[in-house]
C-alpha cells in the first residue's frame, strides 16, 4: 500500500500543475476563444528565461522575477496583441492553426539560441524527504502541491471575491452586455492573457526541476493540460483543476499498474470516453461560460 | 478562381502540369524526393480538406490514417504483394477506420471533435510503436519495395516520382468529379447548415460519416505511397505533429478550395526546404510566415484570391450599372 500511496502524492503533485496550465488554458478560451496549441510551449519557454538571466550573472531570486516578468510581456501582451487581435475576429480555427505555428517557432528559436540538450534547473524548493504517517514522502512534491494550491485558491479568490474578478466574469459571460454595463472588456481580456502568462511562469518554474529543461519538454505538458481541461469541463476553473489533479493521479498509476507502454493510452482512452458521453465534462455545465 | 476566363484558365493547367512533367527530369534524388513527398502530402491534404474544408467536421487524426496507409502498404509489399493491392487494402482499411471515427462526430462538433481525433491520433501513435509483431515497434521495417509498372522498375527516383504524381492526378480527378457530385453539395450543406440540410431532406447523419471515411480514405492512399517512397517507416513520422502539420496545410493554403491542399502542401513541404540555406533559422522562420499568412489573411492564400476577384467583380458590376444607368438616362 505504500507505494500506492507514494504514486497518490506524486500524481496529485504533477496534476497540481497540470492544473495550473489547465486554469490559464480555460481563460484563454473563455475571455477569448483561444485555443492555445502553444500552452505546453508557453510552459517550457519560461524556465529558459529564467536560465539566460542566471547565465547572465542574476541571483535566483532575480531570475525569477524576471523570468516572470519577461513571459507576461512576451507571453502575455505580446501574445495578445500580436496574433490573437488580429485573428479573434476570423473563428476559432485559423487562430488555433496560428499557434500550433507558434508553438514550433518557439522551440525551434529556444534551440537555436539557447540549446538543444537538457539542461539542469534548480530547485525552488528543498530536496529531500519527510515523514508523513510514516511514509517518505518528498519534499518537492509537497512543495508543489502547496505553491500550486495557493496559485489556485488566489485566483479563485480574485475571480469570485473581488470587484475586477466579477468584472472579468461578465467580459467572459456577455461582452456587449458587460460593455454596456461599463465594464471595461478589453482591459479585462488581456488581464486573462496576464493571468496565463503569470501561470504558466510558475508551472515552469515548478515543473522543470523534475524534468530538466528542454526545448521539447512542452509537447506532453500541452497534451496534458488540454485533457485535463477538456475532463474537467472546458468552461470552468474549478473543472480545469479537478481535471488536472485526475489526470496526474490517474497517469501515475497507469505508469504503475496498466503497462509504461500504453501509460499514455490511459488518459486519451479517458478523454474520449468523457467527451462521449459527458462532452461538457466533468464538473462543466452545458453551454455556458464562465471564468 | 472564376474570375478567369475558361481559356486562360485551361492553358494555365497545361502549363502547370506539363511543369510538373518536365521540369524534374533534372532534377537530383533530393529534389525529386521532396517533389514526390509534396504530391503524397498534397493527397492526404486533399482528404482533409474533404472532411473539413468542405463537410466542416474537425480532424486532427489525418496524420494516424497515413501512417494507418502506410504500415499496411510497408506490411504487405514486403511480403510479396503487389502495392496496388495494397493500396486498395490501405483504402479499405483507412476508409472503415475513419467511419468509425466519424461516430463521435455525431454526438459532439467543433473542437470537442477536435480533441476526441487528436485522443485518436495519440492513440494509433501508440499503437504503431507498440505492436512490434506487426509494425516492428521503434526498428520499423525497412527494405519497403517499390513496384514493377508494366515491366518498368520504379527504383529510380524519377519514374517513382510520375507514380506519385499519376497517383495524384487520378486523386484530384475524383475528388474533383466528387465535389460537383450531389455528394459535394451534400457536404457544403453539412458545413454551412447541418439543420436545413436535414429538412431538406439530407440524411446527415450518414453524410457526416461519409465526410470521415472519404477524407481517411484519401489519407490511407497518401500513407500507401509514403512507405515505398521513403523504403522504410517508423513510427515517429505519424505521430501528432503530422497531424498538424497536415490540418497547417488545409487552413493555409484555403479550406474549402479546390487547389488549397496543392498550395498547403506547397508551403510546407517546399517553403522549409527553400529557407534551409538560413540553417538553423529556417523552421523558425517558416513558423513566422505561417503566423503572418494567416495574420494578413484568415482564409489562407486563396482566400487573398478569392476576396481579389470578387473585389474586381464587384467593381466590373458597379460600373456596368454606372454604364446601364446613364443610358437609361440619356434615353428618356
Amino acid at each position: 500500500m505504500s507505494n500506492l500511496f507514494d504514486l497518490l502524492v506524486a500524481g496529485l503533485a504533477t496534476g497540481a500543475i497540470y492544473a495550473l496550465v489547465a486554469v490559464g488554458f480555460t481563460l484563454l478560451w473563455q475571455t477569448s476563444q483561444t485555443i492555445n496549441f502553444a500552452q505546453g510551449e508557453f510552459v517550457m519557454l519560461p524556465a529558459f528565461l529564467m536560465l539566460a538571466a542566471m547565465h547572465a550573472g542574476a541571483p535566483f531570486w532575480l531570475a525569477i522575477i524576471l523570468g516572470i516578468l519577461l513571459s507576461m510581456i512576451l507571453l502575455g501582451l505580446a501574445f495578445k496583441i500580436l496574433l490573437v487581435d488580429p485573428m479573434m475576429r476570423h473563428g476559432v480555427l485559423p487562430l488555433a492553426i496560428a499557434t500550433m505555428a507558434l508553438a514550433i517557432g518557439i522551440k525551434e528559436a529556444v534551440k537555436q539560441f539557447f540549446s538543444a540538450e537538457a539542461s539542469p534547473f534548480p530547485s525552488v524548493v528543498p530536496t529531500g524527504d519527510i515523514s508523513i504517517l510514516g511514509h517518505a514522502v518528498s519534499l518537492q512534491s509537497i512543495g508543489v502541491l502547496l505553491v500550486a494550491i495557493l496559485a489556485v485558491f488566489g485566483l479563485t479568490t480574485l475571480l469570485n471575491r473581488t470587484s475586477l474578478g466579477h468584472q472579468m466574469q461578465a467580459a467572459a459571460q456577455n461582452p456587449t452586455v458587460a460593455r454596456i454595463i461599463g465594464v471595461p472588456v478589453e482591459r479585462m481580456i488581456l488581464l486573462t492573457f496576464l493571468i496565463n502568462a503569470f501561470l504558466v511562469a510558475l508551472a515552469s518554474l515548478l515543473i522543470t526541476p523534475i524534468y530538466l529543461a528542454k526545448f521539447s519538454s512542452g509537447e506532453v505538458l500541452g497534451q496534458a493540460a488540454f485533457i485535463a481541461a477538456i475532463v474537467g469541463g472546458f468552461n470552468q476553473v474549478r473543472g480545469a483543476i479537478a481535471g488536472g489533479l485526475l489526470i496526474g493521479v490517474l497517469d501515475n498509476l497507469a505508469a504503475a499498474y496498466v503497462s509504461t507502454q500504453y501509460r499514455a493510452a490511459v488518459p486519451m482512452i479517458f478523454l474520449i470516453v468523457v467527451i462521449l458521453f459527458r462532452p461538457q465534462g466533468l464538473l462543466g455545465r452545458a453551454e455556458e461560460r464562465t471564468v | 478562381m472564376s474570375g478567369f476566363a475558361k481559356p486562360l484558365k485551361i492553358a494555365l493547367g497545361l502549363i502547370v502540369i506539363a511543369g510538373l512533367i518536365v521540369v524534374p527530369m533534372n532534377f537530383n534524388r533530393y529534389g525529386l524526393f521532396i517533389l514526390s513527398q509534396w504530391a503524397v502530402m498534397t493527397i492526404a491534404a486533399m482528404g482533409l480538406n474533404l472532411t473539413l474544408g468542405y463537410a466542416g467536421q474537425v480532424s486532427l487524426a489525418q496524420g494516424a490514417f497515413v501512417g494507418i496507409g502506410a504500415y499496411a502498404s510497408a506490411i504487405m509489399t514486403t511480403h510479396g504483394w503487389p502495392l496496388p493491392v495494397a493500396i486498395v487494402v490501405a483504402i479499405v482499411l483507412a476508409f472503415a477506420v475513419g467511419r468509425v471515427l466519424g461516430y463521435p462526430a455525431l454526438r459532439v462538433q467543433h473542437h470537442y471533435l477536435a480533441f476526441v481525433t487528436l485522443a485518436f491520433s495519440t492513440l494509433a501513435f501508440l499503437v504503431f510503436r507498440n505492436e512490434s509483431w506487426l509494425t516492428g515497434g521503434i526498428y520499423g521495417i525497412s527494405n519497403i519495395p517499390r513496384p514493377h509498372f508494366f515491366g518498368i522498375a520504379t527504383n529510380k527516383p524519377l519514374p517513382f516520382y510520375y507514380v506519385c504524381l499519376g497517383s495524384l492526378a487520378i486523386v484530384s480527378i475524383a475528388v474533383w468529379w466528387l465535389i460537383r457530385s450531389p455528394w459535394g453539395r451534400a457536404f457544403m450543406a453539412l458545413r454551412e447548415n447541418p439543420l436545413r440540410a436535414q429538412s431538406l431532406g439530407i440524411d446527415t447523419r450518414r453524410y457526416t460519416l461519409m465526410a470521415f471515411a472519404l477524407g481517411s480514405a484519401l489519407g490511407g492512399v497518401a500513407g500507401a505511397l509514403y512507405a515505398p517512397l521513403t523504403q522504410y517507416i517508423d513510427p515517429v513520422p505519424f505521430n501528432l505533429s503530422l497531424s498538424l502539420d497536415l490540418l497547417m496545410m488545409v487552413i493555409v493554403g484555403g479550406a474549402g478550395f479546390y487547389f488549397g491542399p496543392f498550395l498547403g502542401a506547397m508551403i510546407a513541404v517546399l517553403l522549409p526546404e527553400w529557407l534551409r540555406f538560413t540553417e538553423g533559422y529556417y523552421l523558425m522562420l517558416y513558423a513566422i510566415a505561417v503566423m503572418a499568412l494567416l495574420i494578413w489573411s484568415p482564409t489562407g492564400i486563396l482566400g487573398i484570391l478569392d476576396r481579389y476577384l470578387a473585389e474586381r467583380r464587384t467593381r466590373a458590376a458597379s460600373a456596368l450599372r454606372a454604364v446601364a444607368k446613364s443610358w437609361l438616362e440619356t434615353a428618356q
